[in-house]
């Protein structure tokens, strides 16, 4: 197959997917028409594509859900929270195919059987939902759905009509007369419901007469006149219909979920916007690895430019010059960051399913609140961000927030708030998790880390708040003595910690008890520019990334001190080990007799090592480049940048060091 | 119709080798080059050209001879395979020769002083013997880390 198409159904189908998601849990909350619409249209395209590409069981899978979509548009079924549970779980098997499509070309092993039959179940009405709430149109008018969007009419001061329309007799296409009715009063408003079914008036299974329920801002009279336009009428009657009460009790229950998402910029009051199929320029990322270069090659002269204007024959114009290029190549800079940059939406749409599944499971109430969706970030950052997040949101939704019934002992409302916010900070974009949850408890914090030798005792006694706070981003480190589905596996924020320094970032906590927990991310912008402290170690240069130097100290050889064989120097009361470059990195020229010794004290987390090396060339900015496939796996090394003069510098690896 | 394919020719000391032009995407003046710790020991190190970052290989190495001296006449060969982009150096880059798929011959077991494996074999060119390579042998990862082991 051709995996040039493959590419774009991948990428199209994975944004139908998404869209999937995220309707679908809009319709819980906000069962439209349009709503639905727009998931029947997804699952529609999907299995479109699905089936041009010959993948059957994804076609397959939408097809089934497509037919009960039809219902849902239909009005036959409700829209409870066990179809969209049965939706939800249809789109995760179309997402793990097309994962396994992306990694084997497959869809794999993947049994939708059961998922298949759930569905004809729901169509065949075997389902224990449908039994229990027996579709009985005619005695109960209206279904939940349909009362919803009255009640939405109703609070935008539209009328609902209720049409009864009766035909002559003699007419002999009553559904063609129907159908010119529809139209008539389609121009007038929207059709919510018509009895009997409108499947049943376009097969004319229908006695001489029938009701359309229309939402319209028009009158009575003009609804009358629109169905008078149309011929072989034998009467018309309208009558406004008013909310009541009454109407409301149907499916009331099904329908409350226990997780409520909102998202703080739907206060418009108006209809809540529909998310369409995001319209995005594809860009081929080679295409913008190229643009890339060019800037770096820019950077390379501008750095040039700098050096030459340091010898004494400056001349004024040359600095004009000079200036010139650096305005553009940091405008230029800019541009092409916009380009890479992306909404952390696109990491943010997966939570309130994350949030709505976790909810139920956990049986706890969460509202989930998204912030600053706006905010751009590098495409790399937030490809890799998602797995630390949803990590933060299982572990405040399982450690953090207490149960409903705890919730009320404390005085606390029933339901639990879940925060994600993200925001520019300087050179940094923030992205805040917290909870209102139980906080963390310190003690029991300081207690575990005892127990599992982090710390002892009359140290521990000494330890500040955010000293034991770091405890909890220790390999192995989990204060929930049940080990849980969710979290709870000691496995976790070390690797939240390892991902999120690795992109760059840092990552602390606040806590406060009974009142919640934060955790704040911090990230670059961008990962492709940084900025960097030269080394030289013999004739070679290389680049320490600034973001993991804690300081450069000067020493004498005397202050060098073994411990067990290992060279360590003492600053300020902590023990440092030092690590001897020329030796890790081979280099020939032997280091320098000089009494004195530069060393840059580099740091991964709490560790901290110290770095021997010959001089210090200052700070730049370099643009970071790959070694390539060839060399990839090279220890000690993360990649390579190119200099003012052309040559090339390594950039050092220090998580690799330390 | 015969099928023809055409070599870019290159000297290693007196013998001479060929790389099919289809792989070859430029050939380069020798340049400064930066070593790479912790990288096999045929790796010479990384060049960059025109503004991308390129491993070179000295080839005589890779095929377990005596380096040579670098020369006026030294050249890197770069060179594709799939997703791989690598330079090699040689010691004179000479011309371009045209051979049909039948007379190039599998290799001897042993052919000159280097394992046969690195060769897709050998061609003939009036009494001249081009020595065929298969970049595929050279230049792939696996190789590479086996050597690296080493």
């Amino acid at each position: 197959m051709d995996s040039r198409y493959l590419n774009v159904f991948l990428e199209e189908a994975t944004e139908h997917v998404e869209n999937l998601n995220s309707n679908l849990l809009n319709l819980e909350k906000n069962p439209t028409q349009e709503v639905v619409e727009e998931i029947f249209r997804s699952a529609h395209t999907l299995k479109g594509m699905a089936g041009t590409m010959g993948f059957n069981k994804i076609s397959e899978l939408t097809h089934e859900m497509e037919n009960l979509l039809h219902e849902i548009r239909n009005g036959r079924f409700l829209v409870t929270s066990s179809i969209v549970d049965i939706l939800l779980e249809c789109v995760d098997l179309i997402q793990k195919m097309l994962e396994n499509i992306s990694l084997e070309g497959s869809e794999g092993q993947i049994e939708i059987t059961s998922s298949v039959d759930k569905l004809r179940k729901f169509l065949a009405g075997e389902s224990e939902l449908i039994l229990k709430e027996p579709s009985e149109e005619d005695e109960a008018p209206f279904n939940e759905f349909e009362i919803r969007i009255m009640e939405e009419a109703s609070r935008k001061n539209l009328k609902i009509w209720e049409v009864l329309i009766r035909l002559s007799d003699d007419c002999l296409l009553k559904s063609a007369r129907a159908f010119l009715v529809f139209k008539a009063l389609e121009n007038l408003g929207d059709i919510i419901k018509t009895r009997p079914h409108v499947q049943d008036i376009e097969d004319e299974k229908f006695e001489n007469e029938f009701y359309i329920y229309l939402v319209s801002p028009k009158s009575e009279k003009e609804i009358l006149d629109a169905v008078n336009s149309v011929s072989e009428i034998k009467s018309v009657t309208v009558k406004e219909i008013k909310m009541n009460a009454e109407m409301n009790k149907t499916g009331e229950s099904e329908l409350s979920v226990s997780s409520q998402i909102t998202f703080t910029s739907d206060k418009t009051g108006d209809k809540t916007k529909i998310k369409n199929t995001t319209k995005t320029l594809r860009v081929d990322i080679e295409r913008l690895d190229n643009l890339m270069n060019l800037v770096s090659e820019l950077i390379i002269i501008k750095t040039r430019l700098e050096e030459q204007d340091r010898t004494p024959e400056h001349v004024q114009k040359r600095r004009e010059a000079l200036e010139y290029l650096a305005r553009i190549t940091s405008s230029l800079h800019d541009a092409v960051m916009k380009v890479r940059m992306i909404p952390i939406e696109n990491v943010f749409n997966r939570f309130p399913r994350v949030v709505r599944d976790l909810s139920k499971e956990l049986k706890k109430q969460v509202n989930l609140i998204i912030e600053g969706a706006e905010t751009e970030l590098d495409r790399t950052i937030i490809d890799e961000i998602g797995d630390p997040l949803v990590h933060l949101i299982r572990n405040a939704m399982d450690h953090g927030i207490e149960t409903p019934e705890e919730r009320i002992k404390k005085g606390k409302p029933q339901e639990g708030t879940l925060k994600l916010k993200a925001y520019h900070d300087g050179n940094n974009v923030v992205i805040e998790v917290s909870d209102d949850g139980r906080g963390v408890d310190l003690e029991k914090v300081l207690e575990k880390a005892q127990n599992l030798n982090l710390v002892d005792k009359v140290q521990g006694k000494k330890l500040k708040e955010n000293e034991i706070l770091n405890f909890l981003f220790e390999p192995g480190f989990s204060t929930k003595e049940k080990v849980t589905d969710i979290s709870g596996r000691g496995v976790g924020l070390d690797v939240v910690k390892t991902k999120i320094e690795s992109l760059g970032g840092s990552v602390e906590v606040k806590t406060k008890k009974d009142e919640g927990t934060t955790f704040l991310i911090r990230l670059p912008l961008t990962l492709a520019i940084i900025q960097a402290l030269m080394v030289e170690l013999g004739k070679e240069k290389y680049a320490i990334p600034l973001s993991s130097i804690k300081e450069i100290v000067i020493l004498q050889k005397e202050e060098l001190r073994k411990v067990q064989n290992n060279e360590v120097i003492l600053l300020r009361g902590n023990v440092i080990p030092i690590l001897r470059l020329h030796q890790i990195l081979d280099i020939s020229a032997g280091e320098s007799d000089e009494e004195t010794l530069t060393v840059v004290i580099v740091k991964k987390g709490d560790k901290e090592v110290g770095l021997i090396v010959d001089n210090l060339l200052g700070e730049q900015e370099i643009v970071i480049k790959s070694l390539g496939n060839f060399l990839k796996n090279i220890k000690f090394i993360a990649g390579a940048t190119i200099l003012g003069n052309g040559q090339v510098a390594l950039i050092l690896d220090i998580n690799a060091l330390i | 119709m015969e099928e023809i394919r055409q070599f870019v020719v290159f000297k290693l000391g007196q013998e001479e080798y060929g790389v099919d032009i289809m792989q070859v995407n430029t050939i380069e003046r020798m340049m400064p080059i930066t070593r790479v710790p912790k990288a096999p020991d045929f790796v010479e190190g990384v060049i960059n050209l025109r503004g991308e970052i390129i491993p070179v290989i000295d080839l005589k190495k890779r095929f377990g001879l005596a380096s040579g001296e670098i020369t006026p006449d030294t050249r890197i060969i770069i060179v594709m395979l799939d997703d791989l982009t690598v330079g090699m150096i040689v010691d004179s880059a000479t011309e371009v020769v045209q051979l049909t798929q039948d007379s190039i011959e599998p290799p001897p077991s042993v052919a000159g002083n280097i394992s046969s494996d690195f060769l897709e074999g050998i061609g003939k060119i009036g009494d001249r013997l081009l020595i065929i390579l298969n970049l595929e042998k050279i230049l792939k990862p696996g190789e590479v880390e086996a050597r690296a082991a080493m």
